[in-house]
Parts: C-alpha cells; sequence; structure tokens
C-alpha cells in the first residue's frame, strides 16, 4: 500500500506538504510503508488490533448482552511531529499551566486579578468549576493542578491552538503510553532509526511529583490513585497508572477518615493513606462537602485535606479555571501573572456576555462554532457551517436567554493525518493531547501526548465516545536526518 | 493489603478453579458414555447433580441430555456457574485488582475468558469435545503456573491459593459424594469391565486416575475414596487442598502451626485437625455421605469466616455484584 494516490484536499496534513511531498522527520515513515507488500501494512494493523484486544483495552458495546468487547480504534500510522515545532510547545504549555496555577491560587485567595478589573467577579463565581469550599485553601506547595492535558489543534495556518485545558482529571495518557508500546513491536525498525523521544518514564516522573506532595511525616509516603470504580469509562486507566507507578488503587469504599486522617481498609485494618491521586470528580470527593449523594466518596475528606493530614491531586476547585468563559481571558492570565507574551495560542473566542460580541456571534452564527461553556466531549455544540437554519435559531435563542453561557469561535480547519482504511490512505482531521505535570522542582511535559483522530469521514469531533480513535504520536528531532541501517526492514 | 483487593484476588482464582472442574467433569462423562452400552444416556442428569445446580436446570431444561447438559455447564450465561459464567466473574475480578496481580496474569485470563466466549457463539466449537475441555484445564493450569512465576507469594497470593484450595476441596467432595452412590448399587456392572469403567471416570473427574493406581494399585471402591479424601500428596484429595490451604492461611495470619487469632485460621485449623487423624473406617462408620454432606457445610462455614475476618471491615456494600457461592 503506498501514499502515491494521497491526496491532502486543502488541508493542512501533518504528515505531507501542500506540494504532496513528506515534511522533514516523515520522509522515512513514508518510504517504509510504501515499501511494504501490500497485505503487510493490514496484517500489522490488524495485529496491533489483535494485541490491544488480549491486554483487555476494550469497552462494552452497550446493549449488547453476548459480551462482545471492542478496542478503542488504533490506526498504526505514526503522526509526526517536528521536534523544532514542539520545543516551542513545550515552552509555551509550561508557561500557560504555571499561569493558571497562580491564577487559581490568587482566585481562591487575595483574588488581586479580580481587583484589578483583569476578569469580571461574576464570571468567576459563575463558573461551574468554581468551589466556594476552596476559599482559603492552600494546597502543599502552592499548587493546585499537577496534572494537565490540554487540547490542541493545529488550524489550516500551520499554528497549534489550545482548544481546552482539562484542569481536573484528564485522562488518555495510558492511551499514549499503550499505542506506544504497540508501535514498538508494529515498525521496530522504523521506529529506531526515528529517534523518536521516549515516553515510558511518564508514570515514574508523576510517582516522583505525587511522592513530593506527601506531608512531611516519617517514612515511605503511602500514594493510591483512587477511582471511581470499574464501571467507569477511564477504569483501564487508573488501573493501568496505579500498576506502572506500583501504588494502591482505591476506591471510595475502600477508604475512611478516622481522627482526621484518611485510611484504608486493609486485611490488617486500618492503614493511613498521604497521597492521593484522585480520578474523580470534585462533587463527588465528599459527601458532607460536595454532593451530599454521593456514593463514591469519603466524609470528612476535605476536612483532612484542609488540615494538611492528606494531599489531593488535583486540588479541588481547578475546574474554574477550566471554564470555557475563563478560557477566554488565559492570554491575559499569562500576561497579568507572568508578564510575558503567551507562547501557545488561544483560539479567539466571542464572549456572549459582551454586548459586542454577542452581536457579532448572533450575526455570524453560520460561520462559528458556538460552545455552551459548562459542557464537554463535544456536547452542547453548534458547528455553524454544518448546521440548519432551525439549529441556528435554536442556539440564538439560548444565547440571548443566557449569554453567560456561551462563546463562539471562528471554524478552525483541523489539521488532517493519514489513516489506513481498507486498502488506501484517506486523511482524517485530529488533535493533540499532551500531558503536563506540574511541580515544585521542575515542570516536565510528556514529548507528543494523545493525538485522536476523528475516524469518520469529513468529521471533526475527535471523543471516543462520538467515534474517534487514536495514534502513537512521535516527536522527531528533525535536526539530525533520520538513518535506517538495513533498508530493506522495516 | 486493601480488603477489598483481597476478595477479589480470592474469589478470581476460585471461578478459575471452578471453572476447571466442570470442564473435567463433563470431559470425564464424556469420555465414560463412550465406554458404556447404547441407552446410557441417564449418565448425564449425575453431572448436573454434582454442581448442585439441578434444580434450576430442570426448570430451564426439563429432562437431561448431552447437549442441554453441555450447554447449561459449559455456556449458559445464566448459570452462573457455568464455564463461561465462572471465567467471565473470574476476570471481572481480576480486572478490579488488575494493577496488584501481574500483567501476564491478568492477559492470560483475558485471553481465556475471550476464547472460551468465542466459543460459546461457535456452533462447532462441539466438535471435538475433548480437546475444548483439555484446552479449558490446561488453560486453567497455565493461569495457576503464570501466577506461581509472576506475583509475588505474599499476602495476596496467599489469600488466591486459600480460594483455589477451598473452591478444589469443595469440587473434589461433590463429585466423590454424587459418584460414589450412584456407582455402588450399581450391581449390574459389578465384575464387568463397566465397573473399573464407572471407578476409573471418578477418578478421572478429579484427574486422579493415574495417580491413584500408582497409590494403590487396582480399583476398590473404598480405597478411591480413601485416596481423593484422605491423601496427603495428591493435589486434589481434600486432605492435601486443606493441608495447603492452612499453610496459606498461617502466612496471611503469621499464627504459628496450632494457635489462632481469629475465626477464620480457628475454623480452618480445626477442620484440617479433624481430617489429619480420621480414617476411611472413621468415615464409613459416619457413613460417607453424612460425613460430605457434614465437610462441605464446614467449608462453607469456612468461606463465611474468611469473609467476615478479612473481607468485610466496611460498614456497607455499595455494590450489587452478586456471588454465586
Amino acid at each position: 500500500m503506498r501514499f502515491d494516490n494521497y491526496q491532502t484536499d486543502g488541508f493542512f496534513d501533518e504528515m505531507f506538504d501542500a506540494q504532496g511531498g513528506p515534511r522533514p522527520g516523515a520522509n522515512l515513515v513514508m518510504e517504509r510503508i510504501n515499501a511494504l507488500p501490500p497485505e503487510e501494512l493490514v496484517r500489522r494493523q490488524k495485529a496491533a488490533e489483535r494485541a490491544l484486544l488480549h491486554l483487555g483495552i476494550t469497552f462494552n458495546v452497550y446493549g449488547d448482552s453476548s459480551g462482545t468487547e471492542r478496542i478503542f480504534p488504533f490506526d498504526i500510522v505514526p503522526r509526526i511531529v517536528q521536534g523544532d515545532e514542539w520545543a516551542i510547545m513545550e515552552k509555551g504549555l509550561k508557561q500557560r499551566v504555571h499561569a493558571l496555577n497562580l491564577f487559581i491560587h490568587d482566585v481562591y485567595n487575595e483574588q488581586k486579578i479580580i481587583k484589578d478589573k483583569v476578569i469580571p467577579e461574576e464570571l468567576i463565581y459563575s463558573a461551574d468549576g468554581y468551589r466556594k469550599a476552596c476559599v482559603g485553601l492552600k494546597p502543599p506547595k502552592g499548587i493546585w493542578c499537577h496534572i494537565t492535558g490540554t487540547d490542541l489543534v493545529r488550524h489550516g495556518d500551520g499554528n497549534y491552538y489550545v482548544l481546552e485545558d482539562n484542569l481536573r482529571c484528564p485522562s488518555g495518557v495510558s492511551y499514549v503510553l499503550e499505542n506506544r508500546a504497540i508501535m514498538k513491536r508494529t515498525f521496530p525498525m522504523v521506529f529506531e532509526a526515528c529517534s523518536v523521544q521516549p515516553v515510558t518514564d511518564y508514570p515514574s516522573r508523576l510517582f516522583e511529583l505525587l511522592q513530593s506532595l506527601a506531608p512531611s511525616i516519617v517514612g515511605g509516603p503511602m500514594v493510591a490513585v483512587w477511582t471511581p470504580g470499574v464501571y467507569n469509562s477511564a477504569y483501564f486507566e487508573h488501573s493501568f497508572l496505579a500498576q506502572q507507578m506500583g501504588v494502591q488503587l482505591v476506591e471510595g469504599r475502600d477508604l475512611e477518615v478516622n481522627r482526621g486522617r484518611v485510611m484504608m481498609r486493609t486485611t490488617k485494618g486500618l492503614e493511613r493513606v498521604d497521597v492521593l491521586y484522585r480520578r474523580i470528580d470534585d462533587d463527588f470527593i465528599d459527601p458532607r462537602v460536595f454532593r451530599s449523594d454521593s456514593m463514591l466518596g469519603v466524609p470528612g475528606l476535605m476536612a483532612a485535606y484542609q488540615a494538611g493530614n492528606v494531599a489531593l491531586a488535583n486540588a479541588p476547585g481547578t475546574g474554574v479555571a477550566d471554564d470555557k468563559a475563563i478560557y477566554a481571558y488565559v492570554p491575559d492570565i499569562i500576561r497579568y501573572y507572568l508578564d510575558e507574551e503567551p507562547i501557545v495560542r488561544n483560539v479567539p473566542t466571542y464572549a456572549c456576555w459582551r454586548d459586542d460580541d454577542r452581536r457579532y456571534v448572533l450575526e455570524n452564527l453560520e460561520n462559528l462554532v458556538v460552545k455552551a461553556v459548562n459542557e464537554s466531549g463535544g456536547y452542547g455544540m453548534l458547528v455553524g457551517p454544518h448546521s440548519t437554519a432551525a439549529e441556528r435559531e435554536e442556539f440564538a435563542r439560548r444565547i440571548i436567554a443566557k449569554p453567560r453561557n456561551y462563546i463562539a469561535q471562528p471554524t478552525l480547519s483541523l489539521s488532517r493525518v493519514p489513516v489506513l482504511t481498507d486498502d488506501h490512505f484517506e486523511g482524517r482531521h485530529v488533535d493533540l493531547r499532551p500531558y503536563i505535570l506540574y511541580g515544585t522542582d521542575e515542570t516536565f511535559v510528556l514529548p507528543g501526548g494523545l493525538t485522536r483522530v476523528a475516524l469518520k469521514k469529513g468529521s471533526l469531533v475527535v471523543n471516543s465516545s462520538q467515534g474517534g480513535g487514536s495514534k502513537d504520536t512521535w516527536v522527531i528531532d528533525s535536526s539530525c536526518p533520520p538513518t535506517l541501517s538495513d533498508p530493506s526492514a522495516a | 493489603m486493601l480488603s477489598r483487593v483481597a476478595e477479589s484476588i480470592y474469589w478470581m482464582n476460585r471461578y478459575i478453579e471452578r471453572a476447571e472442574n466442570v470442564a473435567r467433569f463433563i470431559d470425564a462423562n464424556f469420555h465414560m458414555i463412550l465406554d458404556l452400552p447404547r441407552g446410557a444416556s441417564e449418565q448425564w442428569q449425575p453431572l448436573v447433580n454434582t454442581t448442585g445446580d439441578h434444580e434450576v436446570f430442570a426448570e430451564r431444561y426439563g429432562s437431561a441430555s448431552r447437549d442441554k447438559v453441555i450447554e447449561f455447564l459449559a455456556f449458559d450465561r445464566e448459570n452462573p456457574n457455568s464455564i463461561l459464567s465462572c471465567l467471565r466473574a473470574a476476570r471481572e475480578n481480576a480486572r478490579s485488582v488488575r494493577e496488584y496481580i501481574s500483567s501476564e496474569m491478568w492477559q492470560q485470563l483475558n485471553t481465556f475468558y475471550l476464547t472460551v466466549n468465542d466459543a460459546a457463539r461457535d456452533s462447532h466449537s462441539m466438535d471435538l469435545p475433548h480437546q475444548f475441555f483439555v484446552d479449558i484445564m490446561m488453560s486453567s493450569h497455565l493461569f495457576v503456573g503464570v501466577t506461581e512465576s509472576t506475583m509475588s507469594h505474599g499476602e495476596g497470593w496467599h489469600f488466591g491459593r486459600v480460594g483455589r484450595m477451598i473452591e478444589r476441596a469443595d469440587k473434589t467432595s461433590r463429585i466423590l459424594d454424587v459418584k460414589y452412590y450412584i456407582l455402588l448399587p450399581s450391581v449390574d456392572y459389578i465384575g464387568t469391565p463397566f465397573d473399573s469403567i464407572l471407578w476409573g471416570a471418578l477418578l478421572r473427574s478429579a484427574s486422579a486416575f493415574e495417580m491413584y493406581l500408582k497409590r494403590h494399585g487396582r480399583i476398590d471402591p473404598e480405597k478411591i475414596a480413601d485416596f481423593l479424601l484422605l491423601d496427603t500428596k495428591f493435589p486434589r484429595a481434600i486432605h492435601s487442598c486443606l493441608n495447603t490451604a492452612e499453610i496459606s492461611m498461617r502466612n496471611i495470619t503469621g499464627q504459628p502451626r496450632g494457635t489462632f487469632c481469629n475465626r477464620a485460621d480457628r475454623t480452618l485449623g480445626k477442620l484440617l485437625a479433624d481430617m489429619d487423624y480420621t480414617t476411611i473406617e472413621d468415615v464409613l462408620d459416619t457413613g460417607l455421605h453424612e460425613y460430605l454432606d457434614q465437610l462441605q457445610s464446614r467449608l462453607n462455614q469456612l468461606g463465611g469466616a474468611i469473609n467476615d475476618t478479612f473481607f468485610t471491615l466496611r460498614p456497607v456494600a455499595p455494590t450489587g455484584e452478586g456471588r454465586a457461592e
């Protein structure tokens, strides 16, 4: 199978330039795939899928009682990211996460940014992720958001833009690690020749970060990953990370607060827990403070946290900076706290609560993407160019009724990558989610991150709940041209 | 270790052991029937009785036939003790402790389940029944071997072994109980080749045929009962299972032999001590069926004591996942 007839269709393609030639770093991958016998690539794709099935990286098909399971679709053609472009992005993400951490701390403490009138007060209090219970909170080492999974897209102009910050419980990093393991099996020779930046040290970096949060105590800190349970869609990841870090995986029913400390129920009685990497939303962690109907939470947890007896990653309340309305202000947030210009771009955002912006949005609905600020996963969205007049009318009504709930952005032309479809390659839209670990000493950005692909032809929705798949992301050092010792090997 | 994790490892092992035993029962029955005169199809009903699910079976399937019994015991999703259901439950338990067990264990069990699940939908899977059931037994052995050599022999491993040994003891006691009484009155067959075919099938149901012959040399009902109950070296003999379970229990509690610190290790220690000093004559004096009946209820008490002692420290159990005993 060859790339000869592959069409970029006028989109920005991650592998080929506008003239159809491979981008720097992509030529080796292209040559190797072109050199494979026609059935070989399909055979490797099938082998990769079988490996994922047997590894149990699957989800259940809803409503199917015969026990059918599907893997998350995976495409074996890697997405190539140039090393020099990545270096800039890495700097930009560190800058952004640093500023957002300062912002969250400020919001729940001095509120300088409100007093200096950079962000309207009511916007913060009305943010869905704002937690009153966090006012005055001083989390260990002053860090709120330890783990971030920023969603980026590349527009037709060739620039990356931040789409969402995902400061609460970003998921997907386990797929990065498993995809990489599969790719090393699938293209061992190409992989070696491309000197791809490694991702395998993520769990140990995460573990060090979590350990560093422990309240100062005698003996090694007890770290645990806290999962809502096996029925959670990200359960595989919770289990995977606990295993890779060698820590306990706990559920709410394993925990209790005893004399101000968080304890887990073991076969030998209660044992103290020092750090919880919680993969459960703020609302459910403590029924005494947040949602009282939470069956997943631990009564008294927040009190233990506020007393400094346990560390939580991420801290509760980080969602305030994840709000789509606050998003519009992130460039101002970076300038305000760091006195620097943002390195990674924000998508130009029209805030419907501003009169001028709202007027513009209502007049240009067919060209814009309108998003409800408190929805995620691709729901509550109007994609103007693909909408009907009735849908636009409906959204106009909603915007007028509740301007605070809506932002609008120009339609981005998401970049594409080649994916294997039956017997040829076709372009599909992608995004990119790098993972950032923010600690006291250093900030680590996982090279590459999760590339999500909208597998439906023409679709812009990459979410796995709506037909998305994934690819391995190779950050390649483009300064040294890759070489393959045996040109016939792939 | 977390109570929940210990419980899942314990049940994961019990379910795999259960699936293996059901496969062996069916396989041994197949072989036996092939050697018997025509019209021996009534031999499928006792197999259902062995599992203790005969009432459910009668209700849903009516009278026993080969195909119905195999469907019920191997593939029926509604039967919590079918091979497929056991493997599904084992895998769900494994999934919930995936970070605790080794990846090799998880993958082996996952592949095991997927294979049987595919077979359940394949109309040709029973073309070579022997191969199918042997594969199941081998997959179970493989799981035990992978567990042995990839998981640290710590507390979790010992909980797993306790679970496997209790399940195995229970299954051996059931097969002995059901078969012994079917076989004894079959006077028609006494002294005929069928006599040793039937008794041989009982031994094969516990993979005990060859080891029994090495130990006792010829088929003798009393010695067979002795072997399956009281032998200390054959790994499926009840006495041997309890011995192994007790060693693991002491590793969990840290108690020296002959002492106890909770209801679980006391129940097990007492049961083992009784067996240590029991002869087959004692058993036959009591009556084999009565003895096995009592043994099974003591095994159930042991399971309950383990549950209360180690697994249920929590005031409420929010999940509705039922567990078939």
